[in-house]
């Protein structure tokens, strides 16, 4: 069935806009049958009110009102339990195809949400010492005639870099006529920056025009419409969904438990719409940093440090939570204030991109984050 | 001339048909910091923050009360209460729709919801409007400039409406003043103190603390929010990595406790930290303020109250690290992306000398070599590119939703830049592939609208005078009709950069 563009662009418009979890997506496409997500949480996502250490003695008092919600939630081990609003990821824990990676930071140890986010996409130690993304540098890891592709107006900083990336995103305008586009193409043909950009645009237009037809207005239509790209014979391969509103200053309870209702929507979607390509798919959620343990004054939390990394999908080895906890007594708490980080981000990405990929582990990490200082790559978090 | 070209496009927002710049183009910018209105007409009638935060507030009681009061299901919906008309902002009365048996709560907040669109789509209008018709571009540029670095985000609720009203009454009035006189206007205005959680902000030791403290009872969320404290050391004054640290952010957000806004307050809470008065207004509630001396940035700060925070803020006004701070963004507007670092060490040099006077830096720019680097140094943003778009074809009057649907589809909803960092103004924010096809789909309406009124081939040597690269004059002087030819020009590649 031929697919109009813009019922695809329509589905991505709302998840733009309306999702609570407002999700742009990037990707990129690659000659392999293995699938790669990087969904990244703008904001600094609360790791202790996702999966909370609800086993540690220090939590209930140090959480307040915020520890309320794990009354009734799902029980991962004796020391983690998973937020209710997830049903469908407590279903993947069950099934061994989520593993909870607790107390991660990437390298950056600040609180500005920007230089964070810039470390987190860039793989830097600080931030805007490196000028493209690690998911840029993955792409020149992957066997050559890779094409990557933005599903945001613009691509986000992890997939900016040397390796071409077109974008594309949600649009309710009308089609421009094919002869002024054409126009356009001659005019353009003489500019340095605007003819790659155009041609990519051109080629987008055509593929895309096959592919989704999804009308969607939630965030699971963000994660139908990524399913659908990713599953394309000869299409993407790799994917970045970007999602906002993790920054939950105050009336943090509510708005939490909104984005976790959105996340686990997207994720159980993406699953749905993969079908058997579901098995070799791995989905990394991680954010720039975590939160305050303490809540605030206001019913949030404020900027910390440590927190919570996702690794999902068919290819994971999941069913735990893996944490070489640091506990929340106050002398354990970093700076006084934050969870204590005691894994590295970069390590646990670079660990699961090179094994997903069957890639050099000490080539992929060095590419991905040339200045990671641990040498041990972590073990047995894909199925190869 | 190409430097008229620039003087246009560059600094101005792009060239109007019958504009006469005559005469030597940086005297022309230059006359523009006199010509400058702070509350020009296309702005009269957009209602006063105090009005926005009194309909809020009146909103948020009325839907409490009505949710109380929630009537057995399947009953017909008794009439709204009636407001006091004072204390409603002039809107367009537009009538909810209203289903059989629908609960009035719900029907008041569709109420609200719709009037809510009106007021912005009303204060986006008027925004671009006005920078359509100004006489002074430089100046209408500068005050988006301003606004985007003061950002706030009006996808928060309590600052949707606000968000117009802030750049109107705490931006305009300042742009050809002091940053002094804007930092403090900014940070006393209920749009920043909403939207960044000020306005909530209690210190754990203030009396209002202490006293629910004293009740074990009483469930309240009452303490500290670093937000604003935070984003005012990052993103309004010195800039991220200066030197400060977390210290710094907890000890200024303790310094600032009390800074809120009246009106927002219930009952007796209000009555005691006396946040009562005009709702809007910026209030000192001293029942909220974390008592002490503070040390913020190594000194020790022993003003009680208010003053406390305000010595704090005009001890930043004027540090050396916000100069350069604001030195960088400003060369980066004008200069390119990479902005140079003489011309950055020159506005900075210039901050410092007079303490933060805005037309000094805005004269230097214009004296500045750098600014005035042949070709195009910037790619236009959405905002930018739309105006311009508009003051080319000589746009007159724009319907209600026209400029607001037309940011959101371009990818920057006008005052949405949903963080605080406001929208960035680097060429790879803003040149995707994506975002160039859009441009391309929405010209070809806005060429439309021009009915082939206009030759493109003339119009568009007027924009740019002595600039107009020959493949697209060629491009332009092919095309099958005016308008396409009008939409042609308007996503040309000079078009699309300053």
């Amino acid at each position: 069935m031929m697919l109009h563009r813009r019922q695809l662009l329509a589905a991505g418009a709302t998840a733009l806009l309306v999702s609570p979890l407002g999700a742009r997506m990037a990707f990129a496409a690659a000659p392999t049958e293995r699938r790669f997500v990087f969904l990244i949480q703008r904001g600094a996502a609360d790791g202790l009110g996702i999966v909370a250490p609800v086993g540690d003695p220090a939590y209930a008092g140090a959480r307040g009102d915020l520890a309320a919600d794990f009354a009734t939630a799902p029980k991962l081990d004796g020391m983690f339990a998973l937020h209710p609003a997830m049903p469908n990821l407590a279903g993947l824990y069950q099934a061994k195809q989520a593993l909870f990676v607790h107390a991660v930071a990437s390298p950056y140890r600040d609180r500005s949400h920007f230089d964070g986010q810039n470390v987190l996409e860039t793989g830097g130690v600080s931030a805007y010492q490196l000028k493209d993304g690690w998911m840029n540098r993955l792409l020149r890891l992957l066997p050559s005639g890779d094409k990557a592709i933005a599903l945001a107006a613009t691509v986000p900083m992890a997939l900016r870099g040397a390796v071409e990336v077109a974008s594309y995103a949600p649009s309710s305008l009308p089609d421009a006529s094919d002869d002024l586009l054409a126009r356009v193409t001659a005019m353009y043909e003489g500019d340095r920056q605007l003819h790659p950009l155009w041609q990519e645009a051109m080629a987008t237009r055509m593929l895309t025009g096959d592919l989704g037809s999804d009308g969607g207005k939630k965030a699971a239509d963000t994660g139908t419409l990524a399913a659908k790209l990713l599953s394309a014979p000869g299409g993407a391969r790799i994917a970045m969904i970007e999602t906002g509103g993790w920054d939950t200053h105050s009336g943090q309870r509510g708005r939490l438990g909104g984005q976790l209702k959105g996340l686990d929507a997207m994720v159980a979607a993406l699953k749905a719409g993969l079908g058997p390509h579901w098995d070799n798919t791995l989905v990394v959620v991680a954010t720039e940093f975590g939160r305050t343990v303490k809540a605030n004054g206001t019913g949030g939390t404020d900027h910390g440090t440590g927190s919570v990394a996702m690794l999902l999908g068919g290819a994971v080895q999941g069913g735990r939570v893996q944490a070489d906890w640091p506990g929340l007594s106050d002398a354990a708490l970093y700076e006084g204030r934050d969870l204590k980080p005691t894994t590295a981000l970069d390590v646990l990405i670079a660990s699961a991109v090179s094994s997903h990929f069957a890639l050099a582990p000490a080539r992929t990490a060095k590419a991905l984050f040339p200045a990671m200082t641990t040498a041990a790559a972590m073990e047995g978090l894909v199925r190869v | 001339m190409a430097e008229m070209s620039i003087a246009l496009n560059r600094f101005g927002l792009g060239a109007r048909p019958g504009d006469d710049p005559d005469g030597d183009p940086r005297d022309w910018l230059n006359r523009q910091l006199a010509r400058y209105v702070a509350a020009p007409p296309a702005m009269s009638g957009q209602p006063a923050s105090t009005a926005l935060v009194a309909q809020f507030a009146a909103y948020r009681e009325d839907l409490a009360k009505l949710r109380k009061a929630t009537p057995p299901p399947m009953q017909a919906s008794p009439a709204l209460p009636p407001r006091p008309a004072a204390a409603m902002p002039p809107m367009i009365e537009q009538p909810p729709i209203v289903q059989v048996g629908e609960d009035p709560a719900e029907r008041l907040r569709k109420q609200f919801g719709q009037q809510s669109r009106d007021l912005y789509n009303g204060a986006v209008t008027a925004r671009a409007l006005a920078a359509i018709q100004s006489p002074a571009p430089f100046g209408e540029r500068l005050v988006h400039f301003w606004a985007n670095h003061f950002a706030v985000s009006g996808d928060k609720m309590e600052v949707t409406n606000l968000a117009g009203a802030f750049e109107f009454e705490a931006i305009r009035p300042h742009v050809m003043g002091s940053f002094r006189d804007m930092l403090f206007a900014v940070e006393r205005h209920p749009a920043m103190l909403l939207f960044l959680d000020q306005a909530v902000s209690v210190g754990p030791n203030s009396p209002l603390a202490v006293r629910v403290g004293n009740r074990p009872n009483v469930r309240r969320n009452l303490g500290l929010n670093e937000n604003l404290a935070r984003e005012i050391l990052e993103l309004h004054t010195l800039g991220v990595r200066t030197g400060y640290t977390q210290t710094d952010v907890t000890e200024f957000a303790r310094a600032m406790t009390g800074w809120t806004v009246a009106g927002f307050g219930r009952g007796p809470v209000a009555k005691f930290t006396g946040a009562t008065g005009r709702p809007g207004d910026f209030v000192f509630a001293d029942a909220m303020h974390e008592p002490g001396t503070r040390t913020i940035l190594g000194k020790q700060w022993t003003l009680p109250g208010e003053a406390q925070a305000a010595a704090v803020l005009e001890y930043l006004a004027t540090h050396p690290a916000t100069a350069r701070h604001l030195a960088t963004k400003l060369a980066r507007h004008f200069a390119g992306d990479d902005p140079p670092p003489k011309l950055i060490a020159r506005l900075e040099a210039n901050f410092v000398k007079t303490g933060g006077d805005l037309p000094s830096l805005y004269r230097t720019l214009i004296a500045s070599p750098e600014c005035w680097a042949p070709g195009t140094v910037k790619f236009k943003s959405p905002w930018e590119w739309s105006i311009s778009a508009m003051r080319a074809v000589g746009t007159q009057q724009l319907q209600p939703n026209a400029v607001p649907g037309l940011l959101y589809q371009l990818g920057q909803p006008v005052w949405k830049p949903g963080s605080p960092a406001g929208w960035d103004d680097v060429a790879g924010a803003w040149a995707g592939p994506d975002a160039v096809l859009r441009r391309v789909e929405a010209v070809e309406r806005i060429a439309q609208r021009t009915r082939d009124q206009i030759d493109p081939r003339a119009r568009a040597a007027e924009l740019f005078p002595d600039t107009l690269s020959p493949a697209t004059a060629q491009a332009i002087a092919r095309a099958e009709s005016n308008s396409q030819g009008v939409a042609l020009m308007l996503v040309a590649p000079e078009f699309l950069r300053r």
